[in-house]
């Protein structure tokens, strides 16, 4: 496939988007909608300057960005620690593995009053609570994917005379790997998302705080503004770990929709 | 040609209540080509499995150099079915894996690969290769450690019959370049004897072994020698228990014909 036909492919997916805005900005000038509740592009632009200008938006950004790798780091480490172990050993699994399906049960929001009087309202109850949304997606595709490594390849490892940690280093762990990022990445978007869970309650700074504070001064640029740097944040995150699959998973042999 | 590389012993190996082999003796010297063939379930592949140490639960005494067989043994390698080679490894890689990570770098493994013919490969991954080549990167692998006994276990049954002739004659030269002693398991009787100094007919339920037939030729081989026609026949005849009997059913079941349906004649249609 050539550039120019790659950046054809890359041009058509700003169609919808941009015919969207246009038709937004249209519908609000005609005052067939208050601008007060769907405020036109151009005003948007006008907020995100301003914002951008006197440094506030790079704080909140800063600040829920730091959030959200704390705490995805968290999650995602313990996950990979108690995937590996739940992974490993059947006897471990049938301990631990009902009480965890039993805790990814429970919806996000119903731990922050909890996390709030154990942790105080200090940044520890926001990043537990990221570190727990980001923890079940790792774990879960973590344990699957060591349940479902290749019987003849772990035996290969076994004619070479590999055990224990190095059996898991050298077979399981590149053979988990396409797992691992699928987990990884609907761990770092969960992340993201009990980040605003955490922020709307109870902050100061951060972009939750700009949506609560849209909503307590009406402001309903400032709540959209916020959205949008919500979806840029995570879709550049998630860009940045797609990357990082491509370049480590280019060994495996899928189908990659362009079929002869 | 003379000393003993490889003493097997196997009085039982049973899976369960299923005894699959029955007192076995084998003994292979070293330099020497030798193939197991045998019905499926005759045993043969788990034979395989004990001499190369993947199998320890079973009545008997095997000796390989005068030591028990044990995993990872620098003096056996083994070829599975499949190349299975790491997909997430380049190909110089799982030729050196052994040597332990970025084992790719180690000087042996370019040699490996130029000798399968796979030099232009090194840096290829295993899902770009064809099955023939899977399978020559897999024979380089099993040769790294430079092992004194290759086990092989149908080494070239999933390759087309082209690829398999050219593999058959690889696996010969590298043997006898690298002195290699070979075991091979193979369903393929021509195969069996165009390979071998001497091939093992082996009987299932429990396995046994029915007799061996040498195939006293010199290398390279004519594949259509009469001789090897002769030693193939003597193979078949040993695979059917000395009966010209192919069918493989029961005795009592093949005596009795299916009985016939009546003919319900109101189905027929004489229409015209």
């Amino acid at each position: 496939m050539s550039t120019l036909s790659i950046a054809a492919g890359q041009a058509r997916g700003w169609v919808l988007p941009l015919a969207l805005l246009a038709l937004w900005e249209v519908v609000v000038q005609a005052g067939w909608v208050g601008a007060n509740l769907l405020p036109p592009p151009s005003e948007l632009v006008h907020t995100l300057h301003d914002l951008a200008t006197d440094g506030a938006l790079l704080g909140h950004i800063g600040i829920s960005t730091l959030r959200v790798l704390a705490g995805f780091a968290i999650g995602a480490s313990l996950a990979l620690l108690v995937g590996a172990v739940v992974g490993l050993s059947r006897q471990v699994e049938a301990y631990l593995d009902p009480t965890f399906q039993a805790l990814r049960a429970i919806p996000s929001l119903a731990w922050v009053p909890l996390l709030l009087l154990w942790l105080g309202i200090d940044e520890a109850p926001k990043i537990t609570l990221i570190a727990i949304g980001a923890f079940f997606p790792v774990y879960l595709n973590f344990v699957a994917g060591i349940q479902n490594v290749d019987r003849k390849l772990v035996e290969v490892g076994g004619i070479f005379g590999l055990k224990g940690r190095e059996l898991v280093a050298r077979i399981f762990l590149p053979a988990t790997l396409p797992n691992l990022f699928t987990g990884l990445r609907s761990g770092l978007s969960l992340a993201w998302m009990f980040l605003v869970a955490a922020e709307l309650i109870a902050a100061t700074r951060g972009l939750g705080y700009l949506l609560t504070d849209g909503r307590e001064t009406a402001r309903a640029d400032l709540v959209i503004v916020a959205i949008i740097v919500l979806a840029l944040l995570g879709k550049l995150s998630d860009s940045l770990l797609q990357h990082a699959e491509k370049r480590l998973l280019g060994w495996r042999d899928v189908f990659d929709g362009r079929a002869a | 040609m003379s000393t003993t590389l490889v003493q097997i012993q196997v009085e039982e190996k049973r899976f369960r209540a299923h005894q699959v082999i029955d007192r076995l003796a084998l003994d292979i010297r070293a330099g020497e080509i030798v193939s197991l063939v045998g019905p499926s379930g005759c045993g043969k592949s788990t034979l395989l499995r004990i001499v190369a140490g993947l199998e320890t639960d079973y009545a008997g005494r095997v000796l390989i150099k005068g030591a028990k067989p044990q995993l990872h043994s620098p003096e056996v390698g083994f070829i599975f079915q499949e190349p299975r080679l790491l997909p997430w490894l380049s190909v110089a890689d799982n030729v050196g894996f052994e040597a332990g990570r970025g084992g790719g770098k180690h000087p042996r493994v370019g040699e490996l690969l130029a000798e399968v013919g796979l030099a232009a490969f090194a840096d290829a991954w295993p899902k770009q290769l064809s099955g023939g080549m899977a399978q020559r990167a897999a024979i380089a692998r099993g040769l790294f450690t430079q092992p004194a006994l290759l086990l092989l276990d149908e080494p070239f049954s999933a390759v087309d019959a082209f690829t398999r002739m050219r593999l058959q004659d690889l696996l010969l030269s590298i043997a006898a370049h690298h002195g290699t002693t070979l075991l091979l398991v193979t369903h393929d009787v021509d195969e069996a004897v165009y390979l071998s100094d001497r091939v093992v007919v082996m009987n299932s339920g429990p396995g046994r072994i029915a007799g061996d037939v040498v195939v006293p030729l010199p290398r390279p081989r004519d594949r259509r020698d009469p001789a090897l026609g002769r030693a193939r026949s003597e193979v078949l005849t040993l695979l059917n228990g000395a009966q010209q009997d192919y069918h493989d059913i029961a005795p009592d079941i093949a005596a009795a014909p299916p009985a016939a349906a009546p003919i319900d004649w109101s189905k027929l249609s004489f229409a015209v």
